[in-house]
């Protein structure tokens, strides 16, 4: 894979062709301690797929979580879809969550509902949508994620990779405009692990929605820039030797700060020390 | 080192009561402001008022008669036992029914409320929640909060009916005195500020349990073990002010009515 890396697309010009859908300017937060997050800058273009790496504990989630409005920065601004989440009510907030999925790292999915209405959760709420409409809709997402035949079951049932793989459809059955993964192959084995990779890759190819990956487990990021999904076979299938898809990129955090920005070729030809500690 | 920590702590205390202002105030405006998930309000008052029906009969009845037990005892040393009636529904309705009822339900609907939603912090259940664009404290808390207020002044009015009965079956059957006279001493000396009292006091302590549950539980931290430590902050706060919110109703309506 050295060396000889290419892109299959020109990458450059994706975030200036359009305004970015995250961009975060110097951010920094700390919890009763010292900052878990310390001027941290990067964008996510329109269509670019921003993979985050780093070791447990850097704070790879907390940086989810603000892209999401989730959590405050101490200093610094985070926008999303162009607008400021620090100069917005609580109120405010809700409707631009609701233009962006995420997938937790645990699932996070609610254990008194059944999949059908954990899926179906954001379409319930707005109470308009006929039940027939929203059954159709989870149908559908669940067939998107191959796990049509849970329709009805509670998620204790479920086994930890099914868990994610409904997560992912809670996530994308409003057709979200930004996909946040929080490690999403995490603790799995590599069959389901392959099997998140393929949904995710498939996301990206299919509906070119602008995503943000959290993981610390390098296959998968790497499978996710030299693969891409064939809509005739239904599979991930990987790129000829040498090339990468262009839309995923890389960010990499160490001790709370932003080490890394680019793309796969550049982050292999890294002379970062702890870059080149974390690939080896 | 000991100043540090008293003013450390003094500081928690004025956050927490800051914190809990903030989230009452906000869980009631909400009910005045769309959305409204009106499901889950009768989902709520179901949990809280059907499921706790048997404990407040139970603990109606029993302490209606050991009123009647007590009160018989100390009013015959006087040749009053006539009175006892009077004793067992003012008593009733005045205090033990809304104290009583507002403990036992906030032991029962308090830490269950605080234990749910801390599971549902831990688990990260409330920030999916948040991400899918729904705003936890009009979804889970504003329909617990006033499903609590409903359901309290029913089951308030439950336990002072329950704790009358209980009081005339142990003056009928046990004390051997009249019923017609237990029941027309317990209804001729009722008057309007009393049952004011009994029914205003219930509101608060349906607020007080709904509102400290829900507020213990969405701040849990730490895990499993946190769960627990809320679930038992809940019921000790939400108990503690009930009984002195109780005392300062009292004070306040006595000093209006006399």
């Amino acid at each position: 894979m050295n060396g000889a890396l290419s892109t299959a697309r020109p990458s450059s010009g994706l975030a200036s062709e359009a305004s970015p859908v995250v961009e975060l300017r110097h951010v920094t937060i700390a919890f009763d301690g010292p900052p878990v997050l310390e001027d941290v800058s990067f964008t996510v273009a329109p269509g670019e797929t921003r993979i985050l790496l780093g070791p447990a504990g850097v704070g790879k989630s907390v940086l989810l979580k603000l892209i999401n409005g989730l959590i405050m920065p101490d200093s610094g601004k985070v926008l999303l879809f162009g607008e400021d989440l620090a100069s917005l009510k609580e109120e405010q907030l809700f409707p631009l969550r609701a233009r962006t999925g995420m997938v937790f790292q645990e699932g996070a999915l609610f254990d008194s509902l059944t999949v059908r209405d954990n899926v179906a959760y954001q379409l319930i709420q707005e109470e308009t949508i006929p039940d027939q409409e929203i059954d159709r809709r989870v149908r559908e997402a669940l067939s998107f994620v191959g796990l049509e035949e849970t329709f009805s079951l509670f998620p204790a049932s479920l086994s930890g990779g099914m868990r994610r793989r409904v997560a992912i459809a809670r996530a994308l059955i409003n057709n979200p405009e930004l996909l946040l993964y929080d490690s999403p192959t995490g603790g799995l084995d590599p069959i389901t692990s392959t099997n998140i990779i393929e949904l995710i890759v498939k996301q990206r190819d299919v509906h070119r929605t602008p995503s943000m990956l959290v993981t610390h487990r390098l296959q998968d990021a790497f499978a996710l820039c030299t693969h891409r999904f064939d809509t005739e076979k239904d599979s991930m299938i990987p790129l000829p030797k040498g090339i990468t898809d262009p839309t995923t990129t890389f960010l990499m955090l160490e001790e709370g700060r932003l080490i890394f920005d680019g793309s796969l070729h550049e982050l292999l030809h890294s002379e970062n020390k702890f870059v080149r500690e974390f690939l080896e | 080192m000991a100043f540090n920590r008293i003013d450390r702590t003094a500081k928690q205390i004025v956050l927490t009561i800051q914190d809990y202002s903030l989230f009452a105030w906000r869980s009631f405006r909400n009910l005045f402001r769309p959305p409204i998930y009106w499901s889950d309000f009768l989902m709520q008052a179901d949990i809280i008022g059907v499921g706790s029906l048997s404990i407040v009969v139970l603990s109606g009845i029993s302490t209606g008669g050991v009123l009647a037990l007590q009160s018989a005892a100390t009013l015959s040393a006087f040749g009053a036992t006539a009175v006892t009636g009077q004793f067992v529904s003012l008593t009733m309705i005045r205090e033990l029914g809304p104290v009583l009822t507002g403990v036992m339900v906030s032991g029962r609907n308090a830490s269950s409320m605080a234990s749910e939603l801390g599971s549902m912090v831990v688990t990260e259940q409330i920030d999916a929640m948040r991400a899918l664009g729904v705003d936890p404290l009009r979804k889970l808390v504003t329909p617990r909060i006033f499903s609590s207020v409903a359901m309290l002044l029913f089951l308030t009015i439950i336990a002072d009916a329950c704790g009358i009965l209980g009081g005339a079956g142990v003056t009928v059957f046990m004390n051997h005195q009249n019923g017609t006279q237990y029941f027309s001493m317990a209804w001729e000396h009722l008057r309007h500020p009393d049952i004011i009292q009994g029914l205003l006091k219930p509101i608060f302590f349906g607020y007080i349990l709904g509102s400290i549950g829900c507020f213990y539980g969405l701040r849990t931290t730490g895990g499993t073990q946190g769960v627990g430590r809320s679930t038992i902050q809940a019921v000790v706060v939400a108990s503690v002010l009930i009984i002195f919110v109780d005392f300062l109703i009292t004070h306040v309506l006595l000093t209006l009515f006399g």
